[in-house]
C-alpha cells in the first residue's frame, strides 16, 4: 500500500486549524459573557441623570414606601477622570524618562537597574501599591491619607513601571541606524534621542501609555486605602474622591438594591469608556503610522 | 602627505580588548576621492568611522593615535562639531522614517536653528541637485522619505549629509544595498562631488574603487598594507598581499 504523506499532512493541518479556531472561540466566551452580563444588568439603569447625578442613600424597595432614589455615578466618573489624569501626568514623564535612560544609555548600571526594577514592579500586586502609599502618608502626612492626591500616587505606582517597560520596548524598535544617521549629521545626542528616536517610536510610546491608562482606570485595589471613595463630587485634591472601580467594589457587595444596580451600571460605563479610549487611540496611532509610512 | 585634508597618524581602534585596526597612518588628499579596500573584517569600516568619531559611539570602544583635519587633531575636539565638518553616508540607506524628503535633507540645518527659512529652502534644493535627486523629487519634496526607492533613499542620505555643508564626505560602502543601476548613479555622483568635497569611500568592490577613486588604500587584518594612486596600486602593486587580493586570490 502506498502511504500518502501529503494527504496525511493536509489532514493534520486541517485538524489543527479547526482546533485553533475552537480555542479562539473558547477564549472569547469569558469576554463576551462579561460584556453581556454588564449590558443586561447595567443597561436598564443608564440615563443622562445616571451619568451626572451623585450616588443616592442606600435603599431597598419596601412595599408601601416611596420607591428608592436611583441616583447616578457622576462623582465616580468625575473622580476616575481626575485620578487617572493626575496619575498620567505624574507617570508619563517619569516612565518615559526612565525608558529613555535605560535604552539610550544601556550598559550603564543604572540603565540595567531601571529595566530590572520596572520588570519586577510590573508584577507587584496592585493592592501593594495602595498599601505602600497609605503607609507612607499615615506616617508622614496623616491629614491627607485619604485623598485624590494619594489615590493618584497609588495609581502612578501601577502606571510608572508599565509606561517604562512599554516605552523601553518602543524605543528599542527604533533601528540603531537612525541614531547613527542623526549623530553623524552633528546632531547632539539629547536632540537625537528626543527628536529622532522618541518621535520615531511615538505611535508605540502612545500605545504603551494608553495601556497603562486603561489599567489604572480599572484598578480598585490601589484606591481602597487612598482615594477611599466618596458619594460627593470633587472636593479638592486633599479630600477623598470617588472612582468607578471603587464604586463598583463598594456598592456591589452592599445589601441595598439601588446601590447594586448602580454598581452594574458603573461596570457597563467603565467597559464602554475603556472601549472608546482603546478604539480612539488605535485610530489616532494608525493615522500617525500611515502618515509616517506614507501609505 | 602633502595637501592632505585628513591625515591619520598611528591610529589604532578597539572594540573592548579586540584591536580592529592597528597603527594606521594614511593621508586623504583634498578635493580627491580616496578609496579604502580590503576583505571583510579588515577594519575598513572601523577606520572610516574613526574619521568622524562615530566609532566611539558604540559601547566599550577606544581610539589611539591622531586624526588631523586641516592639521588639527579631531580627537581633541568636540565630536558634534567634528561631525558637522565630516559628513557620512552609511551602507544601508537610513532616512528618518517619520520625516518628509524636505525635512530629511534640512534636518541638520533646522536643528542647528541658525538658518532662515529661505536659506534652508536653498540648501535643500542645492543638496538634492548635488545628489542628483532633485529632478526625481522636485514635485513631491513633502512626500515621506520612505516612499522613495532604495537607490533614491541612498541619494537622499547623500543630500542630507551635503546639506550640512561638510568639508569631508565619508561613504561606508554606499552601494552595498543597491542594484547596479542605482550603483552607477552613485558612482557618477561621487565623481562630481570631489570638486566640492574631499571624499573617502569604503568599498568591498575593487572595480568600484578602480572606477571612482584617485587614491586607494588597501587594508588587511587591521593593518594598512599599501596606499597610492589608484592606477598604480591596481596595475603595479608593490606588496605581494595587494597583488594577491586584487587578482582575487583571497578576500
Amino acid at each position: 500500500m502506498k502511504f500518502d504523506r501529503s494527504a496525511r499532512r493536509k489532514l493534520w493541518s486541517h485538524t489543527m486549524t479547526v482546533l485553533a479556531g475552537l480555542c479562539a472561540l473558547v477564549a472569547l466566551i469569558p469576554l463576551a459573557s462579561v460584556i453581556y452580563q454588564a449590558a443586561v444588568l447595567g443597561g436598564p439603569v443608564l440615563s443622562v441623570d445616571f451619568l451626572t447625578a451623585n450616588p443616592p442613600s442606600p435603599c431597598s424597595p419596601v412595599v408601601g414606601q416611596p420607591p428608592c432614589a436611583v441616583g447616578g455615578i457622576g462623582s465616580a466618573i468625575q473622580g476616575t477622570l481626575i485620578l487617572v489624569g493626575l496619575a498620567t501626568a505624574i507617570s508619563v514623564p517619569i516612565g518615559l524618562a526612565a525608558a529613555v535612560f535605560a535604552v539610550e544609555y544601556r550598559g550603564r548600571f543604572l540603565g540595567l537597574a531601571i529595566s530590572f526594577t520596572a520588570d519586577v514592579l510590573t508584577g507587584v500586586p496592585s493592592i501593594i501599591a495602595g498599601v505602600f502609599i497609605y503607609t507612607y502618608f499615615v506616617i508622614y502626612y496623616p491629614v491627607i491619607v485619604f485623598s485624590a492626591l494619594t489615590g493618584a500616587l497609588a495609581l502612578s505606582v501601577i502606571m510608572i513601571p508599565i509606561v517604562t517597560r512599554t516605552c523601553e520596548e518602543a524605543l528599542r524598535t527604533v533601528p540603531h541606524s537612525l541614531r547613527e544617521a542623526a549623530l553623524a549629521l552633528g546632531i547632539p545626542k539629547w536632540r537625537t534621542t528626543l527628536q529622532i528616536v522618541v518621535v520615531t517610536a511615538l505611535p508605540a510610546v502612545l500605545t504603551g501609555i494608553l495601556l497603562s491608562v486603561m489599567r489604572a482606570a480599572g484598578e480598585a485595589a490601589p484606591l481602597l486605602f487612598t482615594a477611599f471613595g466618596s458619594r460627593l463630587g470633587f472636593q479638592g485634591f486633599n479630600n477623598p474622591i470617588n472612582a468607578l472601580p471603587l464604586l463598583i467594589y463598594n456598592f456591589a457587595e452592599s445589601p441595598y438594591k439601588n446601590w447594586i444596580s448602580l454598581a452594574w451600571g458603573a461596570a457597563l460605563i467603565l467597559i464602554i469608556l475603556i472601549l472608546i479610549a482603546s478604539v480612539l487611540s488605535r485610530l489616532v496611532v494608525n493615522r500617525m503610522v500611515r502618515r509616517m509610512r506614507g501609505g | 602627505m602633502e595637501g592632505a585634508k585628513m591625515q591619520v597618524e598611528g591610529l589604532s581602534a578597539y572594540y573592548g580588548k579586540t584591536k580592529a585596526i592597528s597603527e594606521i597612518s594614511v593621508g586623504f588628499p583634498e578635493g580627491k576621492v580616496s578609496a579604502i579596500i580590503g576583505p571583510s573584517g579588515c577594519g575598513k569600516s572601523t577606520l572610516i568611522r574613526c574619521l568622524n568619531r562615530m566609532h566611539e559611539t558604540l559601547p566599550r570602544t577606544r581610539v589611539e593615535g591622531r586624526i588631523l583635519l586641516d592639521g588639527e587633531d579631531i580627537l581633541q575636539l568636540d565630536p558634534v562639531g567634528v561631525r558637522r565638518r565630516v559628513g557620512m553616508v552609511f551602507q544601508k540607506p537610513n532616512p528618518f522614517v517619520t520625516m518628509s524628503i524636505f525635512d530629511n535633507v534640512s534636518v541638520a540645518l533646522r536643528f542647528a536653528g541658525r538658518h532662515s527659512r529661505d536659506e534652508i529652502d536653498r540648501a535643500v534644493v542645492r543638496s538634492l541637485q548635488q545628489a542628483a535627486l532633485w529632478d526625481e523629487v522636485k514635485d513631491r519634496v513633502d512626500a515621506p522619505a520612505v516612499s522613495l526607492s532604495g537607490g533614491q533613499q541612498q541619494r537622499l542620505c547623500i543630500a542630507r549629509a551635503l546639506a550640512a555643508e561638510p568639508e569631508v564626505l565619508l561613504m561606508d560602502e554606499p552601494c552595498s544595498a543597491l542594484d547596479p543601476v542605482a550603483t552607477a548613479k552613485i558612482e557618477v555622483l561621487v565623481d562630481e562631488l570631489k570638486s566640492h568635497y574631499t571624499v573617502i569611500i569604503v568599498t568591498h568592490n575593487m572595480q568600484q574603487a578602480a572606477r571612482v577613486a584617485d587614491y586607494t588604500a588597501f587594508l588587511y587584518l587591521g593593518k594598512l598594507i599599501e596606499v597610492g594612486p589608484t592606477e598604480s596600486l591596481f596595475e603595479r602593486p608593490k606588496e605581494r598581499l595587494t597583488e594577491q587580493y586584487i587578482t582575487g586570490r583571497f578576500g
